[in-house]
């Protein structure tokens, strides 16, 4: 690789954000983005005032960042079920993310590690991964209604569902491929199958199940924004669907990029903790 | 019949031919001993079996004939009396040197406290010099760092048979040199008993009180055993001025250049595989120069 050069790649992100931006402004202050929308079938799909909506103009940047600012200066206000700051949808949905993401790692990793030492458990469960894996976490989301009647219990179960997969995975795999050379030391040391497992099978597939980890989270976070959309109620998912409705294409806007922010913050959180565990051989 | 310390008896190994072909015979109907505190070195080329030996001598991988016998007792697995030097040093790379020894000692001493542990790696790292580099990864010390490290690991969980794979032969000609005279000293000073594969005529020479020679592979078998009778202490650098020792060199050498293959196919009609002939070359060697030299000064001028 070439040597990079932060100050030029940064220099360079500004001006692109720049461009972006004046031409986002210059769009929206002579009207190119607010072309009408008449589609009677679209309008029949999301409702009058929505196709409507179309006709609203799209915000410029300066409105938007008036009110990212807002929404920043006062995150957890409550005005009613309906209306409630976006700090507290956004730790809604983190409360729910990190609840189920909690429990499939206490799931996945464990039975990760069987899987992984034994290879006829391996080949017993993996038809049944190899199945449920490819299925959308949201079509688990009528069952989950049915079956546990509560909407956010049953988003955390999609976020469980969604996270299990990679973990697990990913566990199996970082423990089946530990180098033999390093069981044989934890042999001839005579060390109880405990202690192999703790320390020598774990710090071994660390890296491994972290980047299963760091997968898992950033589906979650992927997910929890559709779920919510689907279950109503509370969250940031909902919030975006609550603004469409509102036709505040502002709040939008502003909760689209701090779900990417927390995205971000979410993933460094995880690449952190990989290279906590990460070794060099 | 009396049996030495660490006896084989008649081990063989077969592993599943790949793809439906048969079987594959490593070795079979192996014979040999190791007398408590003996040195002892497998010779042969690639492929005939040596780690697979070692690997069942350490109790990492079984015999499908035969059997093995330490002390009295056929063994059944690893223990901690029977410690590896292994060929690729198979350090945990996430754990510092000093680490590594410790993992060894706990194993040994699973109710020693912090402290005692701490003080025994110590004594270890300051053994094989390793003081500068204990807090050091594996992947940032150098090979000859990281086989020391490897050697102090299987020495601090003081076992009684020390089992070596090809332990110096990734490692530059200096280095192996020193490497090999501190072997030879801890071995000599903690009366362990030694069991070493190498490639090397020379280390052979310098470490082993007794050689195997094996045949090339497969159905590989021990054709010879010679013994190593130049005196000790050897050391690097006055071996080569011992009677006998280039005889002692030759005829290893000429074992692997041409008898290792040739005696692969056919072993000579008086071999057998439970008493296999030992040979004293060094010997030999030495009682014919004397002979010569006694002889010289009555031949005319
Ligand atoms: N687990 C295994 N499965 C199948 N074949 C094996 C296995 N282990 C070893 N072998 C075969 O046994 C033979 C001997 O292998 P081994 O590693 O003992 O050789 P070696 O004498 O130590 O060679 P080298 O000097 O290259 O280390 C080889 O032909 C190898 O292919
Ligand atoms: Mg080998």
């Amino acid at each position: 690789m070439r040597a990079t050069r932060p100050v030029a790649s940064l220099a360079l992100a500004c001006l692109l954000l720049a461009l972006f931006v004046g031409a986002w402004q210059l769009s929206s202050s002579t009207g190119l983005g607010t072309a009408a929308v008449a589609d009677p079938e679209y309008a029949a799909l999301v409702g009058a005032a929505a196709a409507t909506g179309g006709q609203t103009p799209f915000p410029s940047p300066i409105e938007v960042a008036a009110r990212i600012w807002e929404h920043i200066t006062d995150p957890f206000y409550v005005r009613g079920t309906n209306d409630q700051g976006i700090g507290i949808q956004l730790a809604y949905s983190l409360a729910r993310v990190l609840a189920g993401f909690t429990l499939a790692a206490l799931l996945a990793i464990p039975l990760g590690f069987l899987i992984g030492m034994s290879p006829l458990l391996y080949g017993a469960l993996n038809p049944f991964i190899q199945v449920l894996r490819p299925i959308s976490p949201l079509a688990w989301m009528p069952l989950a209604l049915y079956t546990i009647r509560d909407s956010s219990v049953s988003s955390i179960f999609v976020i469980f569902i969604c996270s299990v997969w990679p973990m697990l995975l990913n566990t199996a795999f970082g423990v089946a491929t530990v180098r033999k050379e390093w069981l044989n030391v934890a042999r001839t040391l005579e060390c109880s199958a405990l202690r192999t497992a703790f320390r020598v099978i774990l710090p071994a597939a660390a890296p491994t199940i972290m980047t299963g980890m760091r997968i898992s989270i950033g589906i979650a976070w992927l997910v929890i924004v559709a779920a919510e959309m689907l279950v109503g109620g509370t969250g940031i998912g909902y919030f975006v669907w609550n603004q469409w409705n509102n036709l505040s294409l502002a709040d939008i806007v502003t909760a689209i990029l701090l779900i990417g922010v927390i995205g971000m913050v979410l993933d460094q959180i995880l690449a952190m903790a990989t290279r906590a565990v990460a070794y060099q051989e | 019949m009396r049996r030495p310390f660490v006896s084989v008896e008649g081990i063989a190994r077969r592993f599943p031919g790949v793809s439906g072909a048969p079987p594959q015979t490593v070795f079979a109907d192996l014979w040999f001993g190791i007398e408590e505190g003996e040195f002892l070195c497998l010779i042969g080329h690639s492929d005939c079996g040596k780690t697979t030996i070692l690997n069942i001598l350490a109790g990492l991988d079984h015999a499908d004939d035969g059997a093995v016998v330490v002390a009295g007792r056929e063994i059944d697995g690893p223990s901690l009396d029977r410690a590896v030097i292994f060929q690729s040093h198979a350090l945990l790379p996430w754990l510092s040197a000093e680490g590594n020894i410790a993992f060894a000692v706990r194993s040994r001493h699973p109710d020693w406290s912090r402290a005692q542990v701490a003080e025994a790696c110590r004594r270890w790292i300051d053994l094989v010099g390793l003081s500068a580099a204990a807090a050091k990864r594996p992947a940032q010390l150098s090979g000859g760092m990281k086989q020391r490290v490897g050697i102090a690991r299987a020495l601090a969980v003081s076992p009684k048979i020390l089992l070596m794979d090809e332990p110096f032969s990734a490692l530059d000609a200096l280095t192996r040199g020193t490497l090999q005279e501190e072997v030879n000293r801890i071995v000599a000073e903690t009366k362990l008993t030694a069991f070493m594969i190498t490639h090397d005529v020379d280390e052979a020479i310098l470490l082993a009180d007794r050689i195997l020679l094996m045949t090339n592979g497969p159905e590989a078998k021990i054709a010879e055993v010679i013994v190593n009778t130049l005196p000790r202490p050897r050391t690097r650098h006055d071996i080569h001025h011992l009677p006998g020792y280039y005889e002692l060199r030759n005829h290893i050498v000429d074992f692997l250049i041409d008898r290792s293959r040739r005696l692969a196919g056919a072993m000579p009609p008086e071999w057998t595989a439970r008493a296999v002939p030992e040979v004293r070359p060094a010997a030999t060697a030495a009682t014919r120069h004397a002979a010569e030299s006694a002889a010289s000064p009555r031949r005319p001028a």
